[in-house]
């Protein structure tokens, strides 16, 4: 399944017992939250089947938790678990990123 | 600060950008009952309020009363992936949030643009700040957006969303010195100075100078002050008038120091404040050094009627000086200031630069109504080094004369506005006791002084003398020949006594003998029985 010389993914992303913890932080049901929602869901199911967990935190109901959690912009998405935290921003349109991004980078093809 | 609406204030790294937003709120908080909230994207909010509490800023305590609420965001760029469309509505919650809660009346974000570098789509960053902003205006928030500085007003260009007011900071370093100034660039509906204003970051916090009111409009009162010299005052028809500039200009060593001193010694005698800020001497200097003339301002500081300013020139930004000075006055109200040695502040400054500085401490004091005497260094006779003579009311030059192998101080009062004043030239002698002025000697070979005057004082005494004695002499000598007419005259007299006495001797023997002669006759011509011939005789 990988490449001997690049390990793009994180040694963790090969570890099947490895859960991953996500967190998408969201404002409310806006157009690009939704979208956040579905693209994440999405690229989850397709790559970490059966081992993942998402919380959506809607910001509107407690806003102080955005200085808390330092989010600045919505929709965030930040990977708790397997560290170290990542944060990718936007609505995840662009599933390469999100994967780049939560270094669950695939193989091609 | 426009309310309701948002400035922003660019600058470069320390220019104070941070600071004047944070004293923004904690001015609104404290004076004018408007909580506030402050978003920090550069550093943590333990660390704005450490960095502010140095400065008398107490940001905890203002936000256990709810009158302040610090959000702080550190983001790195390096953890931040973007993906597709986003927005800032976390930072629009938070500040509705912080809006509702404690009614935050004032916005400081500082510093925004550090959203530009975290996220790289800067379309999204600035629609988002264009909303930000004008969603602050809606809700009638005072806001502070600070900015990075660079070529043009904001790295950026934010400038482009905040329209309403534009403050420039900057941090200017010339020959080594820094200044920190502040420009207001742009204030819609307002009148607004354009100058560059200095500022300071003081352990009071910002404070920017009230300065360059170039208006002529300061009283003018008639009451005149001692210059602590009596012969002074007397040069100057009865001393200083209230509220005057005085400029003691000469060459090095020549007592302007003393001078300025005396006016103090005089001020703090009649139980006023003055301030005293020196150049070139520390304060412990200057009071040992007059106190070998005879002055102890020890006293007056010990009084607390006399406060001591010192800094070298070069320790400060002109500007800094200045805004220095201004705090003093406005802390102290002296209403007596001695500015002693700005020929000081010319080093490494511009001449230029030190004018205007120097014209705006004069035009600063003077609107106070302070009596100012300034000293400083001039070269030449009768320019000061940095041409504010015009600026004076009162010029007293003080130079060095050399004759005879020694040098001698002279004193002359080259103008004296609105007073009659002694066109004299007066030597000016510094003794342990203090100043004397003395009369010079003006002869035919020009002014004397010093030794030579001595000289020819005593050259005068001399011939005074000997013209006295020649007097008693002539005097004495005429007396005695009246003594000796007189004498003459006594003998005289007695010797006219004596031949009057003679003749009535003779006289008297003359009718003795006359008496005798008939006696005998008559003696004779009875014992003859004469006849009488034909006389009295006869019939006796």
């Amino acid at each position: 399944m990988t490449e001997p010389r690049r390990t793009g993914a994180g040694p963790e992303a090969s570890d099947p017992r490895q859960t991953w913890e996500l967190r998408l932080y969201v404002t409310g049901r806006s157009p690009k939250c939704a979208r956040a929602i579905e693209n994440l869901q999405a690229a989850c199911e397709q790559h970490l089947a059966g081992r993942y967990r998402i919380e959506v935190v809607d910001l509107l109901e407690n806003p102080r938790l955005a200085a808390d959690d330092q989010i600045l912009a919505v929709p965030t998405l930040v990977r708790k678990l397997p560290p170290p935290i990542r944060k990718i921003v936007g609505d995840l349109s662009d599933t390469d990123r999100l994967l780049v991004g939560l270094q669950l980078r695939p193989r091609k093809g | 600060m426009p309310k309701g609406r948002t400035t922003l204030v660019t600058g470069g790294t320390g220019s104070g950008k941070t600071l004047l937003g944070v004293q923004f709120l904690v001015a609104g908080a404290r004076e004018y009952g408007e909580p506030g909230v402050l978003v920090s994207f550069e550093e943590s909010a333990e660390k704005v309020s450490a960095n502010v509490a140095s400065l008398g800023l107490d940001l905890d305590g203002l936000q256990r009363n709810g009158l302040l609420v610090v959000h702080a965001f550190r983001v790195d760029p390096a953890e931040v992936i973007e993906t597709g469309e986003f927005d800032f509505q976390p930072l629009f919650l938070l500040l509705a949030d912080a809006i509702e809660r404690i009614g935050a009346k004032r916005v400081v974000l500082d510093t925004v643009e550090v959203l530009f570098t975290v996220f790289r789509d800067r379309a999204i960053v600035r629609a988002e700040l264009g909303r930000l902003f004008r969603w602050l205006e809606d809700r009638a928030v005072t806001a502070i957006v600070t900015g990075e500085r660079s070529d043009g007003l904001s790295r950026y260009g934010i400038e482009e969303y905040v329209s309403d007011c534009v403050i420039v900071l900057d941090h200017r370093i010339s020959d080594e010195v820094s200044t920190r100034r502040l420009r207001i660039v742009k204030y819609r509906g307002s009148a607004h100075g354009t100058n560059e204003y200095p500022f300071l970051i003081s352990a009071r916090g910002f404070v920017v100078l009230p300065i360059t009111s170039v208006a002529l409009d300061y009283a003018a009162p008639e009451e005149r002050i001692s210059t602590g010299v009596a012969r002074l005052d007397h040069m100057l028809s009865g001393g200083l008038f209230r509220g005057s500039t005085v400029l003691v200009s000469g060459t090095a060593g020549t007592g302007k120091t003393t001078l300025g001193a005396y006016l103090i010694d005089s001020a703090c005698a009649r139980g006023e404040r003055a301030l005293l800020v020196l150049f070139e001497e520390s304060p412990d200097q200057v009071i040992r050094n007059m106190r070998s003339v005879g002055l102890d301002l020890w006293r007056w500081v010990e009084a607390g009627l006399l406060r001591m300013w010192a800094a070298r020139p070069t320790a400060f930004g002109l500007e800094t000086h200045l805004a220095i000075l201004a705090q003093l006055i406005e802390e102290f109200a002296p209403p007596v200031a001695v500015l002693d040695g700005l020929a000081g502040l010319t080093h490494g400054s511009c001449v230029a630069e030190v004018a205007s500085m120097v014209a705006r401490q004069i035009d600063l004091l003077k609107k106070q109504g302070i009596t100012v005497l300034a000293t400083t260094l001039a070269a030449e006779t009768e320019t000061s080094t940095i041409g504010i003579s015009s600026l004076v009311d009162t010029w007293l030059l003080l130079r060095n004369v050399e004759s005879d192998g020694e040098r001698n101080r002279l004193l002359f009062v080259l103008k004296s506005r609105g007073s009659a004043h002694s066109n004299q030239v007066r030597e000016f002698v510094l003794t342990d006791r203090g100043i004397e002025l003395v009369d010079v000697y003006v002869g035919s070979a020009g002014v004397v002084t010093g030794s030579a005057r001595t000289t020819q004082e005593a050259r005068e005494r001399d011939t005074k003398l000997q013209r006295d004695e020649d007097l008693m002499r002539r005097q004495r000598e005429v007396r005695r020949a009246i003594i000796e007419g007189e004498a003459r005259l006594a003998v005289l007299q007695d010797e006219l006594a004596a031949e009057k006495a003679e003749i009535d001797r003779i006289e008297r023997r003359q009718q003795h003998q006359t008496a005798d002669v008939e006696e005998d006759r008559a003696a004779m011509a009875s014992r003859r029985w004469a006849d009488q011939a034909g006389d009295e005789r006869g019939q006796r």
